[in-house]
């Protein structure tokens, strides 16, 4: 095998931080390898480094075997990489179509741009409207975006950090098989993941990182997802999430009542909500399955209270708790500290709240008390938010959600770029809001982590609600989200 | 305290000492002697009592006034550059009801004519807030250009409805004693001092004690987040902010009028209204700096008469090393919000 990017005893320090403590990377030619990690265990750095984007303390990268300048990217492009990065990277007022011929370095001729986009479209099976605006684009569109724009630049080389982290299942079964169809074209692409059934389902080789340090790299054929899981960890861990037995019918009132609701679109992608009819009961753990923009967000944002109906009918307990899927632009303001970020959250009937005047020592004493019950790793409640971890954001969400004591609790995408501690952590909270006998709806991009967390299952296809059978199978929800937009 | 607490201390001393070491060098090179222009300055601004009492303080009145309301704006997000038009219509509706009240005790009257200035300033704002909410016009421009249309409204009245009862000179009767906010005997300092401090304190005490001033901050820094997470209507703290900071600038133009010209004319005000977006943001929207900023900047346009007529150094290049301060606190904080992500970059 002819190696096509090798990382050499690639070291970075991020002040105290060690990401990157020594580690050799290699990536053959044609080949899927998966690249595996907890948070923070130093994959998306070492594939910044390898892209150009990060200038390691020590180490080498070569490419296609020539040692390249380090810190970069243009001179890794040319090369043939193309990074495809956690976070979308198009310019939101420009089109699919600009933004392609922006990152491959085409002459724009509008036209042309929109036929090669489009061409590429087929090629790839990344099927998108190259005359859409990206800011109207779902998260699935936009990902696709990103790889297609990777691809564009002629990349021979795919470095995909956590591509399928905000794609419904469908999504991102076809990423994966876009990507299988790249290997067969002899494109070597690096998958970092989360998710342990796709580097088994799909990868030629794994390499799993922790703390900075390669633990385990090899052939994915020999290894199971609980091995893998293991090395992540460093510690066994239990196969994978059961599946919640059904506990029969739930005797809770009634907190959610939806009867032929519509609601538009919201943003500019997707089909909006056409009719749902659904009931919530206090104590229950509701899951929407859908694939991205056939109506969840719709109908989960009616339901908080944050959109009005277009028609239909809707009651819905309050005070209700919103947990939003960006936690960065939504849920926290990033610049703001702890404390503030509570008392914005808690609005006027907040204990701290006198007539017009905040008392801000009482509330950061609560701040202080809420670090310490939901294990927030933070330097304390005059931290900005924008200084704590992905997992630790989400848990100070969740916590400023259920000080409201709210009687609906909607979930929108929580775990959302969470590793599966993080996740499942997530999960453990709805549960337990739902034993406190609030209501819980939640949408989860992950069908199995929504599985494992509802009660019960609803199916949103093409904006319609559909209910399932309790004991539908895994794959007969999958068809049933699939069901309308096959077509 | 950390690095960067400190240079957020000392900034915006560095800040002034580049602004007039650019001014001195410019001087050296255009033939100026930097060090005679730079004593006239002085002693133009703080020299004597005489000095600071009627020359600078006067001068800080208004700067202090409208910055307030300009970073009460800006907190919220809402881009107010149309002070000196609402200054102007301030200054209008407080001639205007001024030169009718003779007849009226002083406590009544002041208080009168500064609330006619004060809700002309608000309704002069509330175009661009109507503007933006309703039809999505930036605030940015609509405020803009309302500047013209109030110094075009000001010519009309001086010309017109509000001329001097000779009709001859373009310029308004002067308001009579019972309209005119009280003196410093001796000096050209009114009261209008007070509204200022008094202002700025409450302002203080409303962004950092209040869940509004708190939920307007929130408005500014993420109005998305705000919606969501908060609660809060931002359109409506958004509109409140832009009037509110619009009834600001007309108050100051009615202490000018009340307080120092006590007529109404043209050039009522050198710029007020522009310099005070600089005052604001030297004083990084915090209004107990822009006591502050507002007096360094009333000492630099106090002085900068006073190189005039001493050194022959033309006012105006006062206005460079206002411009080599904002661009230096502009260029700080960008380095420091690039720190600050890359160190969240990680």
């Amino acid at each position: 095998m002819l190696p096509v990017l090798e990382l050499r005893g690639i070291r970075k320090r991020f002040g105290q931080v060690e990401a990157l403590a020594g580690v050799d990377f290699t990536l053959n030619q044609g080949e899927i390898h998966a690249l595996l990690g907890e948070n923070g265990a130093g994959k998306s750095t070492l594939m910044k480094v390898a892209f150009g984007l990060v200038e390691p303390d020590a180490g080498g990268v070569a490419i296609g075997g020539t040692a390249i300048r380090l810190g970069d990217p243009a001179a890794a492009r040319r090369l043939g990489v193309g990074m495809v990065h956690q976070h979308f990277t198009s310019i939101p007022a420009f089109t699919v179509a600009e933004n392609v011929a922006l990152t491959a370095g085409w002459r724009l001729r509008p036209r042309q741009a929109l036929e090669r986009v489009r061409r590429l479209g087929k090629d790839t099976g990344l099927l998108i409207d190259p005359t859409l605006l990206v800011s109207d684009l779902s998260a699935g569109l936009k990902q696709r975006l990103e790889v297609l724009k990777a691809l564009a630049a002629d990349a021979r080389i795919l470095l995909l950090d956590e591509p399928t982290s905000v794609l419904s299942p469908p999504d991102a079964e076809a990423l994966l098989r876009g990507v299988q169809e790249f290997r067969a074209r002899g494109v070597a692409t690096v998958l970092i993941t989360h998710k342990l059934r796709e580097a088994v389902a799909i990868a030629d080789r794994v390499t799993v990182l922790r703390r900075g340090r390669v633990v385990h790299t090899g052939p994915v054929r020999d290894e199971t997802a609980e091995r893998l899981a293991g090395y992540m960890l460093g510690e066994p861990m239990s196969g994978e999430p059961p599946r919640r037995p059904s506990a029969g019918p739930s005797t809770g009132e009634v907190r959610v009542r939806a009867e032929g609701l519509a609601v538009e679109r919201l943003g500019g992608s997707g089909t909006g909500l056409r009719s749902a009819s659904l009931s919530v009961r206090s104590g229950e753990v509701v899951g929407v399955a859908a694939v991205e923009g056939n109506g969840q967000r719709e109908l989960l944002r009616a339901i908080a209270g944050l959109t009005r109906p277009a028609s239909g009918r809707l009651e819905a307990a309050r005070p209700s708790g919103f947990i939003p899927e960006d936690r960065s632009t939504e849920a926290l303001i990033g610049e703001f500290t702890l404390t503030e970020n509570l008392v914005l959250s808690q609005g006027s009937s907040a204990p701290w709240i006198r007539g017009p005047w905040v008392d801000w020592e009482r509330a950061e004493r609560r701040t202080a008390d809420l670090i310490e019950s939901f294990a927030v790793r933070a330097s304390g409640p005059g931290a900005p938010a924008a200084s704590l971890s992905g997992g630790n954001q989400q848990r100070m969400v969740i916590a400023a959600t259920l000080e409201r004591r709210p009687a609906v609790l909607v979930a929108e995408n929580p775990t959302r770029g969470l590793d599966f501690r993080a996740a499942g952590e997530v999960m453990d909270r709805l549960r337990a809001a739902a034993t406190d006998g609030v209501a819980v709806v939640v949408h989860l991009s992950d069908l199995d982590e929504l599985l494992a967390v509802a009660d019960r299952i609803v199916v949103l296809a093409d904006g319609v609600l559909l209910d399932v059978p309790p004991d539908a199978s895994r794959d007969e929800i999958g068809r049933r989200m699939l069901g309308a937009t096959a077509g | 305290m950390s690095r960067a607490g400190i240079i957020r201390l000392w900034l915006p001393a560095l800040a002034v000492g580049a602004g007039i070491l650019t001014l001195m060098l410019g001087l050296a090179a255009g033939g100026y002697d930097p060090l005679l222009a730079l004593a006239a300055l002085w002693r133009g601004a703080l020299g004597s009592p005489d000095a600071i009492l009627s020359a600078l303080l006067p001068r800080a009145i208004p700067l202090i006034i409208i910055g307030l309301g300009i970073g009460l704006a800006f907190r919220a997000g809402a881009l107010n550059i149309g002070a000196e038009g609402q200054f102007y219509a301030g200054a209008i509706a407080a001639t205007w009801v001024g030169v009718s009240l003779s007849a009226w005790p002083r406590l009544v009257a002041v208080p009168v004519v500064l609330a006619a200035s004060l809700a002309a300033g608000l309704l002069w704002a509330s175009v661009p807030v109507l503007l933006r909410l309703r039809f999505g016009v930036l605030e940015v421009i609509s405020t803009l250009l309302l500047n013209f249309v109030a110094e075009a409204l000001v010519s009309w009245m001086v010309q017109g409805p509000l001329q001097e009862s000779k009709h001859i000179y373009p310029q308004s009767d002067p308001l009579p004693l019972a309209a005119r906010l009280p003196q410093l005997p001796g000096t050209r300092l009114h009261l209008g001092l007070v509204v200022a401090l008094g202002l700025a304190g409450l302002l203080w005490v409303f962004g950092t004690r209040t869940l509004l001033g708190f939920q307007l901050r929130a408005t500014g820094a993420n109005p998305l987040a705000a919606r969501v997470m908060g609660g809060v209507n931002t359109r409506r703290v958004f509109g409140l902010a832009l009037a509110v900071s619009g009834a600001l600038a007309g108050l100051a133009g009615g202490c000018e009028v009340s307080g120092t010209s006590f007529a109404l004319f043209q050039s009522l005000s050198p710029g007020y209204g522009f310099t005070a977006i600089a005052v604001a943001l030297l004083a990084r929207l915090n209004p107990l700096a822009t006591i502050g900023t507002g007096l360094l900047f009333a000492a630099l346009e106090a002085g900068s008469s006073a190189m005039q007529r001493e050194a022959q150094v033309p006012a105006v290049v006062v206005s460079v090393v206002e411009a080599v301060i904002i661009i230096a606190v502009l260029l700080a904080d960008s380095a420091q919000r690039r720190r600050l992500l890359a160190e969240a970059g990680t």
